[in-house]
């Protein structure tokens, strides 16, 4: 049996009524959660380079030892008060939103080899029919030269994949988003 | 909008449990979501619908095989949840205007098994055709008794019911005399990321859907079927409201390997 499945729709531009008003998450990881903790900052950006005010970002990671709090992965740990691994925030009028973390650790991949820390992405908004799922990688991270999926991209773009660290701010990392145009993020058919 | 596959690979080669190394022992079996059919999702660029053409991608998507990352997704089954999160009309120290109703249906997987314990959050226009929001500025009232959000989980048989008033139609801008026709928007986790989905519900007979982009996106007509409630005289209550029955259909997973299928022979096993 496979039923016919419910298709996407845009969330439009009123979203924040249900989704972020009162349901943003901005903290993935409490204070005291393992880990080194991160200020992760995102820009949304159109094919014209304007940032979007009203699109939404959803984050999904790993905790500091690469594990999901889930039943599939670490049960043990799915309640666990300080980590969830869950967030989401809308973007501000500048297109931006930023979410307080830990790095994740890494996760098996593909034949059990493991993968570098990442963080999964869904990016939902106004004249977006479906969501956009992507995956931020840490620049500089010497696991990236071997992870299988950064391996599947073209290594043209595989840049569009990597977080950037804020020069000025140590533990900041930064992460644009753009839709299409010249500079068009890498998305995953997941 | 086709994604690229890599060459030479499947989702079960690459996934085989046969193939992980002695290193990875404790690596949990992967098992994959099911890819949806062709013309059953829409595009991400839709002509007729404007706002695409400058937020759509145009490189194909790239194939990503199901990790780890991918079949695991927040849980929220201990959320706590108001006891008038499920019901809109309730919210506010008066009733909102409009046709009471209720929605009520089932959240299922492919196969037909239901999904407990799963978060559905909802969000909707009032009765006159206008959202509480600061960018909705079209010329019906606002009602200070509805905010027009919800939010539930559903039971172990993958249940819910939501109690609210039917939302009008509205104009955007689209196209020369562009009405979106009266819809709730629907956003469910499912088990995984790979699950995630965000609707809208549409109501039976509504004679603007043949004008609207947003359910012409998708191709397949069986599939934009499966997002038009049918009115259901079950979930009706006498003297009260009218029912709406609206199910949800997420993603199933392919075969588990070890229950589903005979385990492949490992090399050098007897």
């Amino acid at each position: 049996m496979s039923l016919t499945l419910t298709p996407s729709q845009t969330v439009g531009p009123y979203l924040h009524i249900g989704l972020s008003d009162t349901r943003s998450v901005s903290q993935i990881a409490a204070d005291g959660a393992p880990g080194e903790r991160i200020t992760l900052s995102f820009r949304v950006f159109d094919g014209d380079g304007l940032p979007l005010p009203d699109a939404m970002i959803e984050l999904w990671q790993a905790d500091a030892d690469g594990r999901y709090h889930h039943p599939e992965d670490a049960p043990e740990r799915v309640s666990d008060p300080l980590f969830r691994g869950f967030g989401r925030m809308a973007t501000n009028v500048d297109g931006s939103c930023s979410f307080q973390t830990i790095k994740p650790g890494r996760v098996p991949g593909p034949r059990g080899a493991p993968q570098a820390p990442h963080i999964n992405v869904s990016v939902f908004g106004r004249g977006l029919l479906k969501r956009l799922p992507t995956r931020i990688y840490f620049a500089d991270d010497p696991a990236n030269a071997s992870d299988p999926i950064l391996l599947l991209v073209p290594e043209s773009r595989r840049a569009t994949l990597l977080a950037q660290p804020d020069p000025n701010r140590q533990g900041n990392w930064q992460f644009e988003i753009h839709l299409c145009g010249p500079r068009e993020t890498v998305f995953f058919d997941v | 909008m086709e994604s690229v596959r890599p060459e030479g690979s499947s989702e079960h080669n690459l996934m085989s449990t046969t193939t992980i190394p002695p290193s990875n022992k404790t690596a949990p079996i992967v098992v994959p979501y099911r890819r949806p059919d062709p013309g059953t999702q829409p595009e991400s660029n839709y002509a007729g619908y404007l706002a695409t053409a400058r937020r759509a991608p145009s490189n194909p998507l790239i194939y990503l095989p199901h990790t780890l990352s991918e079949v695991t997704g927040p849980v929220f089954g201990h959320e706590k949840i108001a006891e008038t999160d499920n019901d809109l009309t309730r919210q506010h120290s008066s009733d909102p205007l409009g046709e009471r109703i209720i929605v009520a249906g089932q959240v299922l997987d492919a196969d037909g098994r239901p999904v407990s314990n799963s978060l559905i959050e909802i969000w909707q226009a009032n009765a006159a055709g206008r959202y509480r929001h600061a960018v909705d500025n079209h010329a019906a009232p606002l009602d200070p008794n509805f905010s027009g959000a919800g939010r539930t989980l559903t039971d172990e048989n993958g249940g819910y019911r939501f109690i609210t008033i039917k939302p009008g139609a509205y104009p955007w801008r689209n196209h020369e005399n562009a009405w979106r026709p009266a819809h709730i928007h629907f956003s469910l986790f499912g088990p995984a990321f790979a699950t995630r989905i965000i609707g809208q519900m549409y109501f039976p007979g509504d004679p603007l859907f043949a004008y609207d982009p947003i359910l012409q996106s998708i191709p397949d007509e069986k599939s934009r079927q499966r997002l038009i409630s049918k009115f259901d005289r079950e979930a009706t209550e006498p003297e009260w409201a009218l029912g709406y029955r609206f199910d949800i259909v997420l993603r199933g997973r392919d075969a588990t390997p070890l229950l589903g299928q005979p385990k492949p022979a490992r090399e050098g096993a007897r």
